[in-house]
């Protein structure tokens, strides 16, 4: 009886273990970030990992949402909604600086994730846009969140939010920002 | 000579003739050289991009400005708007910064930023949105017939596009556009070009 438990722990620790591996080396670039690790959110083979948002500039009416998105099931699922405690709408962008010209377009229909595929919603391309701000985001603050997959359901998650020019993550809510 | 003999010589004449009339005219097209003696032609190009001109804009404080309120200085302009959730803020904070590293050479630069989105980006607006940047950066707005004037002299092209739940966002040219302080073109700093080399544009700028 004892045998098979852990035995199916120590695979489940080996599937956490490897994507957060990958993260840190992925990230291995900045120091700061190296020893905390991300904050992880699972919802059927769905896992989200350390979701973020940038503060905002004073009555700025939009925000946006960073995070790393893998499906870990043999299906393709999709991102297909969302909301935030601090936000109206939720809505995935793609946004592009080709030629000199910042454009953005709405991914309609949804945001697949193949099976086995990590998308990863990040400043300069992919992002989440939080619409219709009711409050501006301050540096180090928490915002609750919620996003819909298809298949793996809701998900409660937390944006950590960093500075106006933040390229990162910030490293853990209660590290001060090197500027 | 045959008469046949001459008009075949005739006609190889005329050929090198035109041959070195057209190599003639190619190399003074080539030298942007006027053909015509005694037409004089008007000067249309000083070697540098027709980038930047008359504009009347207001101010993030409600003042009314216009090219002239930024003369005497070299002026960096990009246009952007409000409701954008990376680009600008983003170049908005890294122009803070640039003036933060320039030390005390950043009062020997107008820094300004333009709004594509007049309809949303009222004076009010942009001066609560100003406050979290470098308070030297000034943000101007105006009608929209103002603004696409200024945008038009500056040969920033921009766009409305249509997002879901009825609202809009704006397409736009996110270059950096810098001036000398006669207000004509020196260089642009490219969005993804890196912050050692945007800083080496502005000191360039500065130094004249």
């Amino acid at each position: 009886m004892i045998a098979p438990r852990l035995r199916g722990k120590d695979t489940l620790m080996k599937r956490q273990f490897l994507p957060a591996l990958l993260s840190a080396l992925a990230i291995g670039s900045l120091p700061s970030a190296l020893a905390q690790a991300p904050e992880t959110y699972r919802a059927g083979a769905i896992v989200v990992e350390a979701p973020w948002s940038r503060a905002t500039p004073g009555g700025a009416k939009v925000a946006s949402g960073y995070m790393r998105i893998t499906n870990s099931g043999s299906e393709p699922d999709r991102l297909v909604g969302g909301s935030t405690v601090v936000a109206e709408r939720f809505e995935v962008h793609r946004s592009t600086v080709v030629d000199g010209v910042a454009r953005m377009e709405p991914v309609t229909g949804g945001l697949e994730i193949g099976p086995g595929q990590t998308v990863e919603l990040k400043p300069g391309t992919l992002h989440a846009m939080l619409v219709n701000l009711r409050q501006g985001l301050k540096p180090g603050e928490t915002v609750k969140g919620m996003l819909v997959f298809e298949k793996a359901g809701v998900l409660k998650i937390e944006y950590q939010v960093g500075g106006i020019g933040a390229q990162a993550a910030p490293a853990a809510a209660n590290a001060h920002q090197n500027h | 000579m045959s008469p046949l003999r001459i008009l075949r010589w005739a006609a190889w004449a005329l050929v090198a003739v035109l041959l070195v009339q057209m190599g003639v005219l190619g190399l003074h097209w080539y030298r942007g050289e006027r053909l015509i003696p005694g037409r004089e032609p008007v000067v249309t190009t000083t070697g540098v991009p027709a980038v930047g001109g008359p504009f009347s804009l207001v101010n993030h404080r409600g003042e009314r400005v216009t090219q002239d309120t930024f003369k005497g200085k070299p002026t960096v302009y990009f246009f952007g708007f409000t409701h954008c959730p990376e680009v600008c803020p983003t170049t908005l904070f890294e122009m803070s910064q640039h003036l933060k590293q320039l030390g005390p050479d950043a009062d020997r630069l107008n820094v300004v930023f333009v709004t594509v989105d007049p309809e949303r980006d009222t004076p009010e607006l942009l001066k609560t949105y100003m406050e979290s940047f470098d308070p030297r950066i000034v943000a101007l707005t105006g009608t929209p017939e103002e603004v696409t004037a200024a945008a038009k002299a500056f040969r920033v092209a921009y766009r409305k596009v249509p997002t879901e739940g009825g609202s809009y966002t704006m397409e736009h040219s996110a270059s950096v556009i810098v001036t000398d302080a006669q207000g004509g073109f020196v260089s642009l700093i490219d969005y993804h070009e890196d912050k050692a080399t945007a800083l080496a544009k502005l000191k360039r700028a500065i130094r004249g």
